[in-house]
């Protein structure tokens, strides 16, 4: 019974646990989100307004839009990257406590 | 362009259906339970997982639709991979977690966690469906012009070919042999793009045509006062063209001229004949009936470089910025095209004409050089809301394609669903970065087809050799399989477990819900043949432009605010997803693409002032649940929105 009482109790703090780092999950999500959406967005906004800066030469001979373009993908990656570290650093924080 | 079947390509082709037939088989124990079949258990490692995403949607329409038109068109379908790798930011960062937690089997099981309503499980079943046959098209279109060159067989037969195969993969392990199938497809497809890659790379540009014709430009007076050929009046409907027709007195074959400013440029043409009084249709390519025999004519494969920096005829192997840099201050020779319909007595023919269109290399590695995007390049307003419409539909698209949010219930838990989104966001934009090298392959290798975008990926990989194109088109073949299979299971679920067994609630038990799964998984099969016939012409990469701006407006709004907003409710949803379909697809039904690829009008009289719906149909999609939610309150019982309750 006390077993159950406790297994009960640990089982609640889990869930609470779980909660918790879920939300904070879900906060990370949106930050990230809206880093990488104000990224995309700046892309689109250039594209439409103004052509000739992306078609101007950079990085390595390459031109803007290469360059802008290859950067969104990476910054795909890495985002993701960051999340999963950061997501998985809570879980470790949480089990560490 | 005629292709010829290499047997090598029919042995490497056999050997991937033989091992995804194989696997299939070996499987098919591990599916006979509706959880085995439908979520392969929920026991997939994340990693292969991962892998499989990538496997799942990297389609046809990235493999051949992307590099065929950065092939034709340069950085346009670049835009592409950008968006649809962006749109994974979205699944990451918003939807994959909650939907995991929340769903058990389809979409809709999520959808409906909160409310157990049969409205919303209905629309949501119905929006699978539509979803994945919109999607299923292009990929079936991409089967059948992958097994054209590859067998030689026709593009019907390889519709059918690839159908049987993907219902036999379907109907005989489900999930489990679905996610092997995919599994295998994603890591095949990028580690021969990087090899092929480093093939592009080493290689380098070069001025020669590998074809060995040179396509002539000659003075404008080059026919004047000549005995051997006569110089065709411009009558008719050629009056108002740019040509000059010229019949070669001796073999009466007919060449056509593009008049330019200073010269005249050879052309090559298509002429489809029908006439009218026996019915009987046939083809000429430039002037002569189609053949490789003696009188007999083909085309030309085409896409050279026709200046490199430096005035060099190579540039040899060249480095990652090196390869742009160089693009950039080259001339190409792409090409452009014109129908000129006319009626000759009792036949009536359409002559395309493929004309020379010499471009700097820093025209293609910009934006607008595409007729989908033709407009970011001049200050028109509504090509500009097309293309921020398309953008928004690729954003928003991935995380509600059905059959990418089925793949959140075949790992274990959350921590699965993460790992396993990060390894296909690290697979998929790994491989659209050699997409970008792919297609200005294509471009400059000297071997397109310039009838078929979609079949660059392939050429370029011919243009090194029978084994690296015997394998890249069976890759590609596989890529079709891995995508269909997928599709057709997100459709199966939806009617076998959605409609039949939560709607109309069929007392089905285990094995008969496996059953049904299979079956619908046949008719969706068949479905799919169908329509990849109908749709042979169009470019595979459009099509899914448009599957995903249906999914984004249907599914999208109700996915969001049921995770962020408390006051949704049942009604909100059922009526958002109905109107989010219904308003994308009428629009793309009615746009000015359509009128053109589809109903042969004129793109002049479309209702709709741009093709791409999104930028209109997601705002009302979340316009409509905000209004009839509230609408609705009274009879909804107040929950806190799933995000904040920890529900999800």
């Amino acid at each position: 019974m006390a077993a159950d009482i406790a297994n009960s109790e640990n089982k609640s703090e889990d869930t609470v646990e779980d909660t918790s780092n879920d939300q904070r999950n879900a906060r990370y999500g949106l930050l990230l989100f809206a880093v990488y959406f104000a990224f995309y967005g700046s892309f689109m906004a250039i594209t439409l307004a103004a052509p000739k800066l992306m078609a101007s030469e950079s990085l390595g001979g390459m031109n803007v839009a290469i360059v802008f373009g290859f950067s969104l993908i990476l910054a795909a990656i890495g985002l993701a990257l960051v999340y999963m570290w950061l997501c998985s650093r809570r879980k470790s924080t949480g089990a560490g406590k | 362009m005629i292709y010829e079947a290499s047997k090598i390509a029919v042995a490497v082709f056999l050997a991937f259906v033989g091992i995804v037939l194989g696997v299939s088989f070996f499987l098919g124990r591990k599916a006979q339970s509706a959880k085995g079949y439908y979520t392969a258990h929920g026991q997939v490692h994340w990693f292969i997982n991962g892998v499989a995403f990538a496997g799942d949607y990297l389609s046809a329409a990235s493999f051949l639709g992307i590099c065929g038109m950065i092939a034709f068109y340069g950085y346009d379908g670049f835009l592409y991979s950008i968006g649809y790798l962006a749109g994974w930011i979205v699944a990451l960062f918003v939807v994959a977690e909650p939907l995991k937690r929340l769903g058990r089997f389809t979409f809709a099981d999520a959808l409906d966690s909160k409310f157990n309503s049969r409205g919303i499980k209905i629309a949501a079943a119905i929006s699978t469906l539509v979803v994945s046959i919109f999607y299923l098209i292009p990929q079936m279109v991409g089967a059948g012009t992958l097994v054209k060159p590859l067998l030689g067989f026709s593009h019907v037969q390889g519709v059918i070919l690839v159908g049987v195969v993907v219902m036999l993969v379907v109907v005989m392990a489900g999930m489990v042999s679905t996610t092997w199938v995919q599994f295998i497809k994603g890591s095949l497809l990028v580690f021969f793009c990087t090899i092929l890659t480093f093939m592009i790379l080493g290689r380098g540009f070069s001025t020669k045509s590998p074809s060995g014709h040179d396509f002539q430009s000659l003075p404008l007076t080059a026919f004047d006062g000549r005995s051997d050929i006569t110089v065709l009046p411009a009558t008719g409907v050629w009056a108002t063209k740019p040509y000059v027709r010229v019949s070669n007195n001796a073999t009466g074959v007919v060449s056509v001229w593009r008049k330019e400013a200073t010269s005249l440029t050879e052309t090559q043409t298509v002429a489809a004949i029908v006439n009218a009084h026996t019915g009987k249709a046939s083809k000429r390519v430039n002037g002569l009936p189609q053949g490789r025999g003696k009188g007999e004519g083909d085309l030309y494969p085409v896409g050279t470089v026709r200046k490199l920096p430096g005035d060099v005829s190579e540039t040899g192997s060249l480095s990652f910025f090196r390869f742009f840099s160089t693009l950039q201050h080259s001339e190409l020779l792409l090409w452009g095209n014109e129908k000129v319909t006319e009626k000759v007595g009792d036949e009536s023919i359409e002559t395309t004409v493929y004309f020379q269109k010499p471009t700097v290399g820093s025209k293609v590695l910009v934006a607008g050089a595409s007729p989908t995007f033709s407009g970011l390049q001049n200050d028109k307003f509504w090509p500009k809301v097309d293309f921020l419409s398309l953008m928004l539909a690729l954003f928003c698209g991935t995380a509600s394609l059905p059959h990418i949010l089925i793949r959140y219930y075949t790992v274990k838990d959350q921590s699965a669903v993460r790992k396993s989104t990060v390894v296909g966001i690290g697979s998929i934009g790994f491989f659209y970065v050699l997409t970008l090298f792919l297609g200005f392959g294509a471009m400059t290798g000297g071997t397109l087809d310039v009838t078929n975008s979609n079949m660059a990926a392939p050429l370029l990989a011919r243009s090194f050799g029978e084994l690296p194109f015997a394998i890249i088109s069976a890759i590609a073949f596989t890529t079709v399989l891995g995508t269909v299979s997928g599709l057709i299971m997100a459709a199966s679920g939806a009617v076998a477990h959605d409609l039949l067994t939560n709607v109309f609630k069929m007392e089905l038990n285990d094995t008969s819900k496996v059953r049904a799964g299979k079956l619908v998984a046949a008719c969706v099969g068949v479905i799919a043949m169908v329509l990849g016939v109908l749709f042979e012409k169009m470019n595979v990469n459009f099509l899914v432009g448009w599957a995903f701006s249906v999914a984004a407006s249907a599914n999208l709004p109700s996915l969001i605010m049921l995770l962020f907003w408390k006051r949704t409710t049942k009604q909100g949803i059922t009526v958002a997803i109905s109107v989010g379909m219904v308003s994308s697809l009428s629009w793309i039904l009615l746009s000015a693409q359509a009128y053109k690829d589809v109903y042969g009008l004129d793109p002049a009289s479309a209702i709709t002032k741009f093709s791409q719906p999104a930028i209109v149909t997601i705002p009302l999609g979340f316009l409509t649940l905000v209004v009839v939610s509230l609408l609705t309150q009274r009879s909804a019982v107040s929950l806190p929105p799933l995000a904040a309750s920890g529900q999800v």
